[in-house]
């Protein structure tokens, strides 16, 4: 695995609050019948986690399983053990129609972390993050792009967005972290 | 700037997470069909000033497509419902009704 | 002269002096001044020159309606034009500029416009410079740009920086005033999430000028307890320095936080949008005061009554020694005591109103002054500076009853409602007769998304002048319960509408009578535009520029309208106004583009490989939002020279191409087989599991919008490439048709473009190239042209395709995106003494030119259909049905006269300029030239040593060996020879060794 660079490998930035990104994870996208019994037995039997409720996110032992839409999940497991997931999935969802894929190297992974991570995000995503939940997920945009965010922590989120602009999105999350900017005492 | 909530993941999106599609419910004509049936599936729109209905897609969300009905005039929104419909459903053509008395239906 | 005063001046703090500099000048004010107050207080009266006339204006208002008062501040990086003095802090260190003035502020040249003001009527532009036409580009547009126009562009980079923020609030009240704190107090009670927002710094708004009395106490102290109160509840957001710029659909309203403009340099955002979504608003933003129209009221020195108060009250600034008040109504009475007050001369209040005024008229009176009822001012006299009133019967035509020497004039037309946020979004206005105002129609307020309305005025806003009143409105407006604020004032008498002063004054005054002073629009010049067949205000406004400064008509919209009702002779409710648009007063650019600018102006998307090529000397080209090598310098190479080196390396030898960029769409289901067969033109179901076909996308219309190459990964999935820029529209097409025409049918989509770097290595090495990685059969019997392998290559988990779009010899390899460099490096060190080096999109496109492969957006552009590209082969006969293919049964789509792809050979060798067209016999209905085919991809080919064209010709095909003509630049033709689209290698043998 010592091939496999994250895109940013490991950039992070002290402001406000500290910007980073997080290394690479492993991430299967699962779509199918979210209510059918032989997804929910497989999703539990490679995380050990329930399907969530519509956009929650069940987070735990260092794997997690979003709710993406109706009819799809992301499936987040060590870096090293996303093959392995796809194809413990592929097998036990055999003879029902649905769709497994890889995308752990598709995908950047920030941490914002602080007593006001959720100012950075205010200044990024047209998200109430005054009314935000843990345990909740969403999908909306930072910036120009598309990106997910959850609270992973008592003062944390973890952003997801695409591998490509990784560097845009840090250059967002730097820019938005800055000393002096921030937007309530 | 619109908000219209998505009726797949109950997000209340604002218009720049969503991308337009057009008219809704239009029925596609494909090999077969006439000269005219082609034209009306391919160019002829309603474009009504006042209740429309429109496709729209959850692009920086849950990435499903879902039809609005609203007033082109006033921007209020009567409600929103999934796509895999070929009419608006009856509660929403109520509640039009209920508040456009003149509305003279969606067909 | 202007002065600062010995004592007084709520919002400044003497303990803390202010140095800055106007014109050069150094000056000296107080922490709490603001750029307005604190010129006055050092003397300066005349502050600039206006946009037309060129005529001396001074300061004329203490707010956001200030329409003369502009100065360019700041140097360098941090210079900005066009800063309006009254709502701008003063900082220590400020460098100011007064504006539109040349050689300077004192002497104008452009000041012979005023000389000539006669031949400068309404709508002059339109007269002056219509023939003859050639004039215009010549003459009258460069002279006019050089003398239009306020302030100077910035010409350095912007050293500050902005952002955005997104905030959500239940109600937002606009305005720090009382109105303001008492809605937001009552909304705060309820538990309502509540925004409260100030524009300038200090709360309070013009009670705590004005001396109300609330809950029996002084209006100053009542704020404090109100700010306390506010500042207790966890559910309420106060924000000062914060204008509501704008209001719009479905309660979104961009609020301009100024947020370091008073500490610049401090490292903090200068300026802030908040992008606000309020499930309801409460404007509470106040009222304005008109000027009056009469002779000379633009002379520097004449004042509305409401900013003589505040200089006073507020900084300690007196703006001259001797105030003459001339007012319609009884609130400018308030401005006599607070002159008296402050141990000032006020030789005369002179009202309209034949009746006088009341209680306050009449507290002045036992004050000593003298009250002229019935009286107006039939001209200011002065120059740069007022020296007197001439008065007048305000009944009659001017003439002169006495002459009183002042050097201010204190005006009051009455005030107008700011209305801007109810208007932005489609609130009506009702005009009021009894106070003379228009002021927001609550049965017609803006609408949300619910249908009900979003937006409430209270207070001053919503035309409640007394203060009792206005709390009483702020306070139900909010929905509060119990009983609202006490206020107390003294009672007013009514006000009377004064358009022009005196009321039957001749043509000569009126010319004198200023309406926007900024834009030297005058009472004559709309009487003119009604002569001239101006009825609509909407129309008059553009064809005098009334109202079009920076300051948008703030002070001078109604009276405008006003005497154009009167021109015209009907109603001022049938005239109405100009339309309110946001923002209220200007934003800077910088807070509009937020954090975007710079290396983070647009997103820019990067291939895993994209460091090792911004090393090796990429010259990048956009595609789409990525950055793609187009080719790799190396020391003293041109970018022609280079991409040739890299052709000739991909026929002779190896090379690499970052194709990381395509599209990869899985689809994948029992139904992806019929569905593929919809989506494009080709059948898909019958691709064997392992092998790759090349495709076409068309949409309804027919036309062709992407191509690829989709690979059958196992019985029910299949992986389809797409172009670089197609890969998240032709998935989100998918998607649409799955979800919206399909939706019975079992398929699942997933966009898998980043997942994988996708290396293409073509040429006659390439072979050996993988073998020397190893770990996968590459040889033409295991691994035949049009199929694909998966395995370990050289120790990467890799998927192989055999496809070409070079004609060579050619794989193409996926990996995971995080192994992309690796994989990419490891290629390139193998393949060393193989020849083995990148190559470019530039160099990628002369490829498949030199085989006659279309590129899309080349040979398409929205209007082409496979067909004309003699891509035949690719269209399904079998299929009842894809995507397109009812569009392409039309009479105009199988039309043998259409324009069909060929090969271009210049009789001369040359390459021929890409987009040329070529001419056929005889011109059009327009006299042009008739065309009957153009270029669509031209390049010099280094393999055959000259230029190679694809084109576009009218049955083409049909005319191999004609030659045609292209009239390029300068009258030169170039001739041209129809040839087969395939220049090199016919046969395919080099692909498929």
């Amino acid at each position: 695995m010592s091939k496999a660079v994250s895109a940013l490998q490991g950039e992070k930035h002290a402001g406000f609050v500290e910007v980073a990104e997080a290394g690479l994870r492993g991430m299967v996208t699962l779509r199918g019948d979210l209510g059918a019994s032989k997804v929910k037995k497989a999703v539990k039997a490679v995380t050990g986690l329930p399907v969530p409720a519509q956009r929650r996110i069940e987070i735990a032992d260092g794997k997690a399983v979003a709710w993406m839409s109706p009819d799809e999940l992301l499936l987040m497991v060590p870096y090293g053990d996303a093959p392995a997931t796809v194809e413990a999935l592929q097998q036990a969802l055999a003879g029902e129609h649905h769709l497994v894929a890889d995308v752990s190297d598709a995908r950047a992974v920030f941490t914002i972390r602080g007593e006001k991570a959720h100012q950075v995000l205010m200044k990024l995503c047209p998200v109430d993050m005054e009314r935000f939940e843990e345990g909740e997920i969403r999908r909306t945009r930072a910036a120009q792009v598309a990106a997910a965010f959850w609270k992973s922590g008592p003062e944390e989120f973890t952003l997801v967005s695409f591998r490509s602009v990784a560097a845009y999105v840090m250059g967002l999350l730097e820019v938005s972290s800055r000393p002096g900017s921030e937007l309530f005492e | 700037m619109l908000i219209l909530e998505c009726p797949y993941c109950g997000v209340k999106a604002e218009e720049t997470e969503l991308t337009p599609g057009g008219e809704a419910h239009l029925k596609r004509a494909g090999p077969g069909s006439s000269d005219d049936e082609f034209e009306a599936y391919l160019f002829m729109r309603k474009n009504p000033k006042g209740v429309h209905f429109e496709r729209w897609r959850h692009s920086h969300g849950c990435g499903k497509w879902f039809h609005a009905a609203r007033c082109t005039a006033t921007l209020e929104v009567f409600g929103t419902y999934p796509a895999q419909t070929t009419e608006p459903p009856k509660d929403i053509q109520d509640r039009i009704r209920a508040k456009r008395p003149d509305w003279e239906g969606w067909a | 002269m202007s002065t600062r005063l010995q004592k007084g001046g709520r919002l400044i703090d003497r303990s803390k002096p202010l140095q800055f500099t106007f014109n050069g000048r150094r000056m000296s004010g107080y922490a709490g001044d603001t750029l307005a107050s604190a010129l006055l207080g050092a003397g300066q009266m005349l502050v600039g020159r206006s946009f037309k006339y060129h005529r001396p204006r001074g300061i004329m208002a203490s707010g956001a309606e200030e329409p003369n008062a502009l100065v360019g501040l700041g140097e360098g990086g941090r210079f900005e034009p066009n800063q309006r003095t009254t709502t701008t802090e003063l900082f220590d260190g400020a460098v100011l500029e007064s504006q539109n003035h040349w050689p300077s502020l004192e002497f104008d040249i452009g000041a012979i416009n005023n000389r000539l003001a006669r031949l400068f009527p309404a709508g002059f532009y339109y007269k002056t410079f219509m023939f003859p036409r050639f004039a215009w580009k010549h003459v009258f547009e460069p002279v006019i740009r050089r003398s239009a126009g306020l302030g100077k562009a910035p010409r350095h980079r912007d050293e500050d920086r902005y952002e955005h923020a997104y905030a959500f609030c239940d109600l937002l009240v606009v305005g720090g005033g009382i109105a303001g704190l008492t809605a937001a107090l009552a909304a705060g009670r309820q538990g309502k999430r509540v925004w409260l927002v100030e524009q300038t710094p200090h709360w309070g708004g013009r009670a705590v000028v004005d001396g109300a009395q609330i809950d029996g106490m002084e209006a100053d102290a009542w704020v404090r307890q109100a700010l306390q109160t506010l500042r207790a509840m966890p559910n309420v957001t106060l924000r000062e320095r914060t204008m509501a710029a704008g209001l719009y659909d479905h309660g979104y309203v961009l609020l301009y936080e100024r947020v370091a403009d008073h500490t610049p340099g401090d490292g903090r955002p200068r300026h802030r949008l908040w992008r606000m979504r309020a499930g309801h608003v409460i404007t509470a933003t106040g009222a304005i005061e008109r000027p009056l129209a009469f002779a000379g009221n633009d002379i520097p020195g004449v004042m509305l009554a409401s900013a003589v108060r505040d200089y006073v009250v507020n900084w300690a600034v007196s703006p001259g020694d001797r105030t003459v008040i001339v007012t319609n109504n009884d609130d400018a009475y308030r401005t006599a005591l607070v002159l008296l007050d402050a141990g000032l001369s006020v030789p005369a209040v002179i009202d309209a109103r034949p009746g006088g005024g009341g209680e306050l008229a009449q507290a002045v009176r036992e004050r000593g002054v003298r009250v002229l009822d019935g009286k107006g001012v039939a001209q200011v006299k002065g120059g740069k500076r007022v020296t007197g009133v001439s008065v007048c019967n305000h009944a009659g035509e001017g003439a002169e009853i006495e002459f009183i020497p002042c050097d201010v004039v204190a005006m009051s037309g009455g005030w107008s409602p700011v209305v801007h946020l109810w208007s932005h979004c489609g609130g009506k206005l009702i005009w009021d007769e009894e106070r003379a105002m228009f002021r927001p129609d609550p049965n017609r307020p803006p609408t949300g998304a619910d249908g009900q309305a979003m937006v409430t005025a209270a207070g001053a806003a919503n035309g409640m002048l007394l203060v009792q009143e206005v709390l009483e409105d702020a306070h139900s407006a909010a929905g509060g319960t119990g009983a609202a604020p006490g206020g107390f004032c003294a009672a007013e008498e009514r006000i009377l509408p004064v358009w022009i002063m005196p009321q039957g004054a001749g043509p000569e005054l009126r010319a004198k009578m200023w309406l926007d002073p900024q834009n030297d629009v005058k009472v004559s010049d709309v009487e003119l535009a009604a002569r001239e067949g101006y009825e609509s205000v909407e129309h008059t406004k553009r064809y005098t520029t009334l109202g079009m400064a920076t300051d948008q008509g703030k002070v001078s919209n109604i009276n405008g309208l006003a005497v154009l009702s009167q021109a015209l002779n009907r109603p001022i409710p049938e005239t109405g106004t100009t339309t309110f648009r946001p923002p209220y007063t200007p934003i800077s650019m910088g807070a509009i583009a937020g954090e975007a600018r710079g290396e983070i102006f647009q997103p820019m998307r990067r291939t895993p490989m994209h460091g090792w090529h911004e090393t090796h000397g990429a010259h990048f080209e956009p595609v789409g939002q990525w950055r793609r090598p187009y080719c790799y310098l190396r020391t003293g190479e041109g970018i022609q020279d280079a991409v040739n080196r890299e052709i000739r390396n991909v026929r002779n030898a190896v090379g690499l191409l970052d194709a990381s960029t395509l599209g990869k769409i899985l689809v994948k289901g029992p139904d992806a087989g019929r569905f593929l067969d919809k989506m494009y033109t080709n059948m898909m179901s019958t691709l064997p599991v392992g092998k790759c076909r090349y495709g076409l996308m068309c949409n309804e219309n027919g036309f062709l919008m992407d191509d690829g190459v989709v690979v059958r990964l196992s019985e029910d999935s299949w992986l389809c490439h797409t172009t670089t820029g197609g890969a998240d529209r032709i998935h989100a097409w998918m998607e649409d048709w799955l979800q919206c025409e399909w939706w019975d049918w079992k398929v699942y989509t997933a966009n898998l473009t980043e997942q994988y770097a996708q290396i293409a290595v073509a040429g006659p090495n390439a072979r050996a190239l993988l073998e020397r990685l190893g770990g996968m059969d590459v040889s033409k019997e295991a691994f035949p042209f049009m199929t694909w392998r998966e395995g370990t290559l050289g120790g990467f988990r890799a998927r192989v395709y055999r496809i070409s779009f070079s004609g060579e010899l050619s794989y193409e390899i996926a990996v995971p995106a995080s192994e992309g460099l690796a994989l990419w490096q490891a290629l390139l060190e193998a393949g060393e003494d193989l020849g083995v080096a990148p190559y470019g999109t530039e160099a990628m496109h002369v490829l498949r030119a030199e085989k006659g492969f279309i590129m899309i957006g080349d040979e398409t552009d929205g209007t082409v259909i496979p067909q004309d590209l003699g891509l035949d082969w690719a269209i399904s006969k079998k299929k009842e049905d894809y995507l397109g293919k009812r569009a392409q049964q039309r009479p105009y789509m199988v039309s043998p006269e259409r324009w069909r792809l060929v090969g271009l050979e210049t009789l001369d060798g040359s390459v021929l300029p890409d987009g040329a067209y070529a001419v056929d016999e005889g011109y059009n209905a327009n006299g042009q030239r008739n065309m009957q085919g153009r270029v669509t991809s031209s390049y010099y080919s280094p393999t055959l040593d000259r230029g190679i064209a694809l084109g576009l010709v009218r049955r083409g095909p049909e005319r191999m060996g004609e030659v045609l003509e292209f009239p390029v630049d300068g009258g030169r033709v170039i001739k041209a020879r129809i040839v087969d689209p395939v220049f090199y290698d016919k046969e395919g043998e080099r692909q498929n060794v």
